[in-house]
């Protein structure tokens, strides 16, 4: 099962890039884990989480193509 | 329209059928407040003033800089050094002399944000920090005001409305519901620190001026409840669908008494982590300092707690029984520490640095694990 995430704002420099790709990702609570593991300085940073355009606050389960966007909060005016 | 001048300046906008005469109407009868006369609250002004808004108040207590130049656009090289409310006024007056423009020089406290906003029938947020951001939000939910809202950084906007429904019984979104609780403040870099392109707050800050436009004369689809990010650099838009958080409302100061004991820059200024402390910390605190213990879950909810005095305020009142809270240091705990953390950051956004306010951490779970694993 491949799963799309979508990285905006300054989280693109924690990740490095503006999109991933994951396989063997059952719900965005592993999601969660599985980033913090591979990038630390996430697990201190505030964003919120949308699954298919629908911003998520409790687990949610992914599914094939399930497209996850991570969106930090923008102060700049 | 009776005023022939005023027909011909609105001519080219009325003469589209779903604006006609009556959405030129609505605007000259609506009250508009700008916060914020920076990278997103000129191009919001310079538009609305050439639309025809009847009243437009400005806040902005700040003065125009020559780095200021490269994105706020109402601003000359004369101009630096002056107020930037009194500059915006003055220029956009000469675009349009008939409409009545506010401008309130002055920065958005939680003394004067209830007044100001109170007289206006749509807030713009175009401030660049979290904590005026906070407290426009909070301030609007409280005022049940219409709050359009943009944000940038760097490459990239944000853009959606707040407070505002489209069918009477549906719920409203505010800036909470997508993040209950401000950042730490060095953990979003600003414009100043960050860069930004300056045509990005000029496409924002328009879009956030046709969203107030849309919300006046009800045409279109605003962004009620759905959120637009756009990216400078791959044109690249997205939208989602945003929801409530049950949350929410107990981190919103209950009314306005509460609202002004709020202190929005140092909840800012504080990691949420700091808030928290362990079992250990909690038994020195409570075995060497006179301090407040507070059970924030449900009445009823077990396990009941008979190893030390407390008071029970479930979390949904805890933001109007303040009073009730007397001692420096103050510890607040519910079952897993979830609700307590939510807690504490309330009351330190009320007591600011007059008391220190702490969450136990694990919960009063976790805590009564660890007694009794001491015990044996």
């Amino acid at each position: 099962m491949q799963i799309r995430i979508m990285i905006f704002g300054q989280l693109t420099d924690i990740i490095n890039s503006n999109e991933l790709t994951l396989t063997g990702i059952a719900d965005t609570n592993s999601l969660v884990g599985e980033l913090n593991k591979c990038y630390p300085a996430l697990a201190e940073t505030k964003y919120m989480m949308a699954v298919n355009k629908q911003t998520v606050t409790a687990n949610t389960i992914l599914k094939e193509d399930s497209i996850v966007a991570l969106l930090p909060p923008f102060s700049g005016g | 329209m009776e005023d022939k001048k005023l027909y011909e300046r609105y001519q080219r906008q009325i003469i589209l059928n779903e604006f006609g005469e009556a959405g030129q109407q609505k605007l000259l009868q609506c009250k508009v407040l700008v916060i914020g006369a920076g990278g997103l609250g000129c191009p919001v002004l310079q538009y609305l003033t050439a639309a025809g808004i009847g009243t437009i108040g400005i806040v902005d207590d700040d003065t125009v800089a020559l780095n200021n130049l490269h994105r706020q656009v109402l601003y000359s090289v004369n101009d630096i050094g002056l107020s930037k409310a009194e500059r915006a006024a003055s220029v956009l007056q000469r675009l349009n002399p008939d409409i009545n423009i506010i401008p309130f020089i002055q920065r958005l406290t939680v003394e004067n944000a209830f007044a100001i906003i109170r007289s206006f029938d749509i807030i713009i947020d175009g401030t660049d920090n979290f904590s005026t951001r906070y407290m426009i939000n909070d301030a609007c939910v409280l005022l049940d005001k219409p709050l359009v809202y943009g944000a940038i950084s760097q490459f990239e906007g944000q853009v959606t409305v707040f407070n505002c429904r489209k069918k009477i019984d549906e719920k409203t979104v505010n800036y909470r519901d997508l993040f209950p609780q401000p950042p730490k403040d060095d953990e979003v870099l600003n414009c100043a620190e960050a860069g930004v392109l300056g045509v990005l707050p000029g496409i924002i800050g328009t879009m956030m001026a046709n969203e107030t436009i849309k919300l006046i004369t009800g045409i279109g689809e605003p962004l009620i409840n759905r959120l637009l990010t756009y990216n400078a650099l791959n044109n690249q838009i997205y939208e989602l669908e945003l929801t409530t958080r049950e949350e929410t409302r107990s981190l919103i100061p209950a009314n306005e008494i509460l609202f002004k004991q709020m202190d929005y820059e140092w909840l800012c200024a504080s990691s949420a982590s700091s808030f928290e402390i362990d079992g250990d910390a909690f038994d020195e605190l409570l075995e060497n300092e006179t301090i407040d213990v507070i059970d924030v879950r449900e009445l009823n909810e077990m396990p009941a707690v008979n190893e030390f005095y407390h008071q029970k305020i479930p979390l949904k009142q805890i933001g109007e029984s303040v009073t009730n809270i007397k001692s420096d240091t103050v510890v607040v705990f519910c079952q897993s520490g979830k609700r307590s953390k939510q807690a504490a950051a309330l009351l330190s956004g009320i007591f600011g640095t007059s008391k220190k306010v702490y969450s136990l951490k694990g919960g009063i779970e976790n805590w009564k694990k660890q007694q009794q694993a001491q015990r044996s």
